[in-house]
């Protein structure tokens, strides 16, 4: 037995905590961030500063990019992410056929040819579209990439047990023949209806009725070349072969990704990357507040989420002069709002759903969200102002709620005493929680009760507010709902919310209350339009109506507060992302 | 003494199994109790726009289909025998022990949780060694000194310690010492102790101090209302009589029994900090056990939810045991049969 006294013991403890805070202080020195600062950067702080114009523009290429983000990734495979930060990072190792300019504001909405040569060609009414791929460029074992792979690769994004993540416009719009199921099931069914591939550069899409936006689909991930050969289906993910500038280091899921100079892209084939840093770094499951506190001190660059600064560091941010300085405050394509559902009586009368937006307080939904800065500005469509075909629309008074004219369509729909109806919301989404109680306080006032019932947001789509029989069998008349463009036009951000043909019986839903036949053929036509201008008029249409009809309530067209890392160059917020553009960022 | 620990561990084997039906039980039998059906279930998983048939599809690929018994069973037989999962393109092996393959990330589950266990243990081991001699120490120097200066300061912060939560001291020991002072490392530094000793403890330090504050406090508490308790004991004014010296009638006699409930809590509190410091892990970006389970359960992964509660139950299991066997070594009066 040892005969330490009690002294001895706490000797021991504080001799111990000496020697490890030693140790760490020892190395602390060396080891301190260097990431955020290495960077020589010239350009002067200003705010906004990314919004409208490229911050600090250089062509200094080395250094190592740092970048992070709080949530898990989907799939860094191409033909298998649905992540807008996942589509625009990607670009840095893949090349679809077309992609966005890189640049700031609407600059960066422009589709630009990538992979191929040019745009595509329309032909028969807009029911073919032809690409030419450029020549010389290789994969990042030094095989050339040729139309054969691109034409796997799509046909591959289309096996949704396989790759669950990706979109599906390519299942929806390509004229394959039915024997078809997956390139992995029925590898030997010819698709040549759908894709062809004269010759090694040449791509010819078939599409089973007429799109005149089709160059936005040749934007899609789902374009990325992918050798066959190289393709285990859901274990692609692990080892995706780039075409792009970097490749894979690393590949740690849930952790990390690291990737390096690709030294067989070649920079002559590539007029829109500048491909500067020699290095990047992507932490995944970063603590959100710890996040922000290392993007604020230097030790990152990016937040690859894109979405801003959480709750906890905005005022912060925005308090002090000098961090201000370094944010950027864009409107994103995104509009939070409330679906008003017509299948639960008695919302499925015209002025009862009126009612409902008569008597919303805007402005209590607006702080629900976050105020102006964080949360966004009051919306009066569904259609958020950087989609193409929007227009202001004053249908409805946007201040905190109107008493009167809410009792008076009460009056019209037959309950001048109100009525009761249940409110759906995402229970974990504390924005949400607060825009139910803003609506139950909002509407208690017309005599509308609603009685509030959160669902966790993992099932609320799939078995929740998103499936028509719960829906109705639980009486839901209002659903929190929000939606963010999948690119920044009408098809990308209303083909999925206003179709009521996209309405399934098994769940999943977007669209949780537009049901109009009037609004269906307006979209149809809107398919077919080849002229851009006549397409976006007919989408501003298609957001008169729903909002004429009472289908949803809107609350914010979202506004992000980001935080540019100290040291970069190159920023900007690009109006396909409505994020800082990751093409063509430095930190030399 | 054999006979007890081959007793004791078929009663674990035992206890695991029932935790694992248990959990599976919650997991896959409640759901469709309450009416949920095979597609409800692959609904989860698939991604947006998905069509009816891709759902059914989905279903029939991750087994929802199958009744119960045989998903429970599949499962079981992958941990003794290994499985095979399909990956679209092909087969991948699952060699035993195959606590299944995640529905979302793709990666076989075991190999995720054998990744991340290092980071945990790490986090678990430094912050218990800390906490253990600081609050043990501490509550010690309180009872022998009760009522002066030291005991009371000691109290107040332990009360501190046990009242603040992990996610407030972190991110606010974080912001001082590490962006502000720079002498620790920011949040998400991991170093393997095999790499580099000197780094891994540098990385730690934060996070250990952090945890370690959390517990200490409790410890020293505990520490010091048993020696109390013990101090006032017959047995030790006899040791006093036979003209002991303090410190030994002190260690020997009153701290060696006083510790029986420590070593019992910290037991359990060790165990199951090994199977994973959630708060601790999540705040300081560390990609442990803890983080891992608390990323399944949003998502609703439900092979990796089974199998981070079966590694967790295993550390409790087995830390009950060893600190059962411990008991023998530190209290005399405890004989094990």
């Amino acid at each position: 037995m040892t005969k330490k006294s009690a002294a001895a013991v706490v000797a021991a403890t504080a001799a111990l905590a000496l020697g490890l805070t030693a140790c760490g202080g020892g190395d602390g020195g060396t080891k301190k961030t260097e990431g955020g600062n290495s960077g020589a950067s010239a350009a002067k702080d200003v705010a906004n500063g990314a919004l409208e114009a490229v911050f600090n523009p250089s062509d200094k290429k080395g250094g190592t990019l740092k970048m992070a983000v709080s949530e898990d990734w989907d799939s860094v495979d191409p033909g298998d992410t649905y992540y807008a930060m996942s589509w625009n990072l990607l670009r840095i190792y893949g090349r679809p056929l077309v992609t966005f300019n890189p640049g700031a504001g609407a600059k960066g909405r422009e589709l630009v040819p990538d992979l191929a040569e040019s745009l595509g060609t329309p032909s028969d009414g807009g029911k073919t579209w032809t690409y030419k791929l450029r020549a010389g460029v290789k994969f990042e074992d030094g095989a050339a990439i040729t139309s054969k792979d691109v034409k796997y690769a799509v046909l591959r994004s289309m096996d949704k047990t396989t790759l669950v993540n990706g979109p599906t416009y390519f299942n929806d719009w390509l004229d394959l023949p039915k024997d078809f199921k997956s390139v992995y099931k029925t590898p030997d069914v010819n698709t040549d209806q759908a894709i062809e591939t004269p010759d090694d550069q040449t791509i010819v899409f078939h599409l089973n009725r007429p799109y005149g936006g089709f160059d936005y689909f040749a934007a899609l991930p789902g374009t990325v070349p992918v050798p066959k050969a190289k393709d285990d289906g859901v274990k692609y993910r692990d080892h995706v072969v780039a075409s792009g500038p970097y490749k894979f280091e690393k590949v740690e899921a849930g952790k990390q990704y690291t990737l390096v100079r690709n030294e067989n892209w070649d920079p002559a084939t590539d007029p829109i990357r500048k491909a500067l840093p020699d290095r990047y770094e992507i932490s995944l499951g970063v603590n959100a507040d710890d996040l922000d506190n290392r993007l604020i001190a230097g030790d990152l660059h990016v937040d690859v989420a894109g979405s801003g600064v959480q709750p906890a560091a905005l005022s912060r941010v925005l308090s002090d002069p000098a961090i201000k300085a370094r944010t950027d405050n864009p409107t994103q394509a995104r509009t939070w709002y409330t679906s008003i559902i017509g299948d639960v009586p008695p919302l499925d009368n015209i002025d009862c759903r009126k009612a409902v937006i008569y008597a919303a307080d805007r402005v209590g939904l607006q702080n629900a969200y976050g105020g102006e800065f964080a949360g966004g500005d009051i919306a009066s469509s569904l259609m958020p102002p950087s989609i193409g075909g929007w227009k202001k629309l004053d249908l409805y008074p946007t201040g905190t709620g109107d008493v009167e004219k809410a009792k008076a369509a009460l009056a019209a729909c037959g309950h001048p005493d109100g009525f009761e109806t249940n409110m759906a919301y995402r229970a974990d989404r504390p924005k949400e929680k607060a825009t139910a109680e803003s609506l139950q306080q909002a509407l208690a006032k017309a005599g509308i009760k609603l009685t509030l019932k959160g669902y966790p947001t993992s099932d609320y789509f799939a078995l929740y507010a998103g499936k028509p029989d719960f829906v109705k069998k639980n009486s839901i008349g209002l659903a929190t709902n929000g939606w963010g463009a999948d690119w920044n036009d009408g098809f990308g951000f209303m083909s999925q919310i206003t179709d009521s043909r996209t309405i399934r019986a098994s769940g999943g839903n977007y669209n949780l209350s537009v049901k109009n036949p009037e609004i269906d053929a307006l979209i149809d036509k809107a398919y077919v339009e080849t002229d851009t201008a006549k397409r976006d008029a007919l989408w501003g249409e298609v957001d008169q109506k729903v909002m004429e009809n009472a289908y949803v309530l809107p609350s914010v067209y979202a506004k992000s507060v980001m935080v540019r890392g100290t040291g970069m160059t190159n920023v900007a917020v690009s109006g396909a992302w409505d994020m800082y553009d990751y093409l063509n960022l430095g930190v030399a | 003494m054999v006979t007890y620990i081959i007793r004791r561990i078929i009663g674990a084997v035992l206890m695991l199994a029932v935790v694992s039906m248990v959990t599976f039980a919650i997991f896959f039998v409640v759901p469709r109790a309450a009416g949920a059906t095979a597609d409800d279930f692959a609904a989860r998983y698939v991604g947006k726009s998905a069509t009816e048939e891709t759902v059914g599809n989905l279903a029939d690929r991750l087994g929802f289909n199958d009744p119960v018994v045989v998903q429970y069973g599949r499962w079981v037989k992958g941990i003794v025998a290994g499985a095979e999962y399909d990956t679209g393109a092909g087969v991948e092996n699952c060699p035993a022990p195959c606590f299944g393959y995640s529905f979302i990330s793709h990666q076989p589950v075991w190999n995720d949780l054998l990744d991340r266990l290092p980071v945990t243990v790490s986090l678990a081991s430094g912050a218990a060694v800390i906490w253990v001699l600081a609050g043990v120490a501490t509550g010690v120097l309180s009872a022998l000194r009760k009522g002066s200066v030291f005991d009371r300061a000691a109290m107040g912060i332990a009360l501190a310690g046990v009242s603040l939560p992990v996610f407030f001291t972190g991110i606010v020991s974080l912001v001082i010492f590490s962006y502000g002072m720079g002498i620790t490392a920011p949040g998400g530094s991991f170093t393997p102790i095999t790499e580099n000793p000197a780094e891994w403890a540098y990385n730690m330090i934060l996070p250990w101090i952090t945890l370690a504050f959390l517990y200490a406090a409790g410890y020293a508490r505990l520490t010091r209302a048993g020696m109390l308790e013990t101090m006032g004991e017959d047995y030790i004014r006899t040791a006093r009589a036979k003209g002991l010296p303090e410190r030994t009638v002190i260690t020997k006699h009153g701290l060696r029994a006083a510790l029986t409930p420590i070593v019992t809590i910290f037991g359990l509190d060790f165990g199951l900090l090994l199977g994973g410091a959630v708060l601790t892990e999540s705040t300081f970006s560390l990609n442990g056990v803890g983080k891992f389970a608390i990323t399944a359960i949003l998502k609703n992964d439900l092979p990796q939810i089974m199998g981070v509660t079966m590694l967790t139950a295993f550390f409790v299991v087995a830390a009950n045991l060893i600190v059962d066997l411990l008991y023998a070594v530190v209290d005399p009066r405890v004989r094990l049969a």
